[in-house]
């Protein structure tokens, strides 16, 4: 797992991807954190935090669409799968390697922090909840990307199905308008990934959030070794 | 050392490699011959575990692919058909990555150093893959499966798209590996296969057509000889005395030469010995014989004769990766 995650993360920082995605992801961030924060007199970034999901459902697809896909396509998957090492091994080296990528986008709002901290006292318990919110639903969308990588050998497939199912999570609560039938509205309500966030932005640290997130990341991780297991026995 | 048993793979109702069973014992070079799309990529990628077979077994050093993956993984250096490359990465990066990927032990420095020496591509340890020739990527495709120097090596055709130099080149290393390696490689050239193994396993249609020592193969194969002669004399009187012969199977008129002399190819039960038998016939009826020549089947006859069911069929589907 050692040698895939290494070898992730020097492929986005050797390449052009983990800059391009950093300063997208720094420059939003920071055009919120100003409109909202230093314009609008608030001490509070919840709104910088809430509004950075539409951001991040664009950023992340591009992390992770060249995760399976691409070695599919140079059939370098060829050296992962034959070498001493299980298929869980390979997995979470690369969905770790995406997600550390995605983490160091995100410690950009403890600077954000700091900065409001010469101002007045921010309440550092929001900041930081709020904060792990954000890394569990990164680690959320990055493993549903992965598994998008693993379903194709396009990247750009890969990178635009996971933009699109990105909107379709961010826009669950406006199509659940909608329908009329209640047990779908209620199954819709269940899985509606922006109410689990915005209880995180609020400072609500929920089990039931957390452990929501850390479920969705695992299934999807599950998944993905599947569909790879399953392509050899094909 | 590697012991294949009852192989089959199908892709859907395709039947991409039947019921494939064989040896290779340790320190042989065995060669994998077949037209394309016979099944040696897919025979290839059974054995090294990219993908799992239909049914059949795959016992590497008393392991088993399917039941033990990690260790009999790990006695495994496997060359693709197409070399699984990061090409954004410098020859020696990608060395430490594939070290570290296949949890080798050794000291890591001295033996990717060594590896690079045995391929020769010291010199392109810090360019960029991207950046080289296919003859180097190739090397550097092989650098990766000797990392850790597993006892097997599956190397599917190493030589395809390199200029002759780098094909001599290439063998001779895979012969040099032989010594230390048990090694597998696949081909559809001949001489190549022929120049290199011990052994070699013809593979057509997925099925083994043939199984034999190199020097052995076309005799065993063929169970007949071939004597080439160029005689004078009325080609009909010249097939009938021939035919007379108790071990001739099959007299054909190759071609004329000049008026009056002919070349005739005479297939004869390899158990006898018929040279003399020719002469005295065509002494007896006046023909002088002017050239004779005895020998084997070619390889190349060989390969034809083995998998023209291929060609005449025309019902495969096209390779199979």
């Amino acid at each position: 797992m050692g040698a895939i995650l290494k070898r992730e993360l020097s492929a986005y920082f050797n390449s052009a991807i983990a800059y391009v995605v950093m300063a997208v992801y720094f420059f939003f961030s920071g055009y919120f954190f100003y409109a909202i924060c230093i314009e609008g007199n608030m001490s509070s970034l919840s709104y910088v935090y809430s509004n950075m999901f539409v951001i991040i459902l664009f950023v992340n697809p591009i992390i992770t669409m060249k995760t399976f896909a691409e070695e599919k396509r140079q059939k370098t998957d060829q050296a992962l799968l034959t070498a001493p090492a299980s298929l869980t091994e390979i997995v979470l080296g690369k969905f770790l390697g995406a997600f550390i990528l995605f983490a160091i986008c995100c410690c950009i709002f403890l600077v954000y922090a700091l900065v409001i901290s010469f101002f007045t006292t921010p309440d550092w318990a929001v900041i930081l909840c709020t904060f792990l919110g954000i890394l569990l639903l990164g680690a959320a969308l990055t493993a549903i990307n992965v598994f998008i990588s693993v379903l194709t050998e396009s990247v750009i497939i890969a990178a635009v199905a996971g933009m699109g199912i990105g909107l379709l999570i961010y826009m669950m609560n406006t199509f659940s308008n909608y329908i009329s039938i209640n047990w779908i509205n209620e199954i819709l309500g269940k899985i509606d990934f922006v109410n689990y966030y915005t209880n995180f932005t609020y400072g609500l640290l929920n089990i039931t959030d957390i452990v929501f997130f850390l479920s969705v990341t695992g299934l999807f991780l599950f998944f993905t070794v599947r569909v790879l297991e399953k392509r050899r026995w094909s | 050392m590697v012991e294949v048993k009852n192989l089959t793979k199908y892709y859907g109702d395709i039947k991409a490699v039947d019921d494939i069973s064989f040896t290779v014992e340790t320190g042989e070079v065995l060669g994998f011959l077949g037209p394309n799309g016979a099944g040696k990529s897919t025979t290839m990628n059974m054995i090294t575990g990219y993908i799992s077979s239909t049914s059949g077994t795959v016992t590497i050093d008393g392991s088993e692919i399917l039941e033990d993956p990690k260790k009999t993984k790990a006695k495994i250096g496997y060359l693709p058909e197409i070399p699984p490359l990061y090409i954004d990465m410098t020859v020696r990066k990608y060395l430490e990555f594939v070290f570290d990927l296949k949890k080798v032990k050794l000291p890591e420095k001295e033996h990717i150093d060594e590896v690079m020496r045995l391929v020769r591509i010291t010199e392109q340890a810090d360019r960029i893959i991207k950046n080289l020739s296919k003859g180097y990527r190739q090397r550097v495709g092989l650098a990766q499966a000797l990392i850790g120097n597993p006892p097997v090596l599956i190397l599917d055709e190493p030589t395809v798209g390199l200029d002759p130099n780098q094909i001599i080149e290439i063998r001779k290393l895979i012969k040099s590996l032989g010594k230390r390696h048990t090694v597998i490689f696949s081909s559809h050239v001949l001489s190549e296969i022929s120049a290199t193994c011990d052994r070699i396993i013809v593979i057509s249609n997925g099925k083994i057509v043939a199984d034999a020592k190199t020097d052995e193969l076309s005799t065993a194969v063929s169970g007949e000889q071939k004597l080439a002669l160029e005689i004078e004399g009325i080609s009909s009187n010249v097939i009938a005395a021939i035919k007379k012969i108790p071990a001739v199977i099959r007299v054909s008129n190759y071609h004329d030469v000049r008026e009056g002399v002919a070349k005739y190819v005479v297939e004869y039960d390899k158990s006898a010995d018929i040279r003399r038998d020719v002469f005295n016939a065509m002494s007896r009826i006046g023909c002088p014989i002017l050239d004779m020549q005895s020998g084997n089947e070619t390889l190349e006859d060989m390969f034809l004769k083995l998998t023209a069911a291929d060609q005449t069929n025309g019902s495969r589907k096209g390779g199979v990766k």
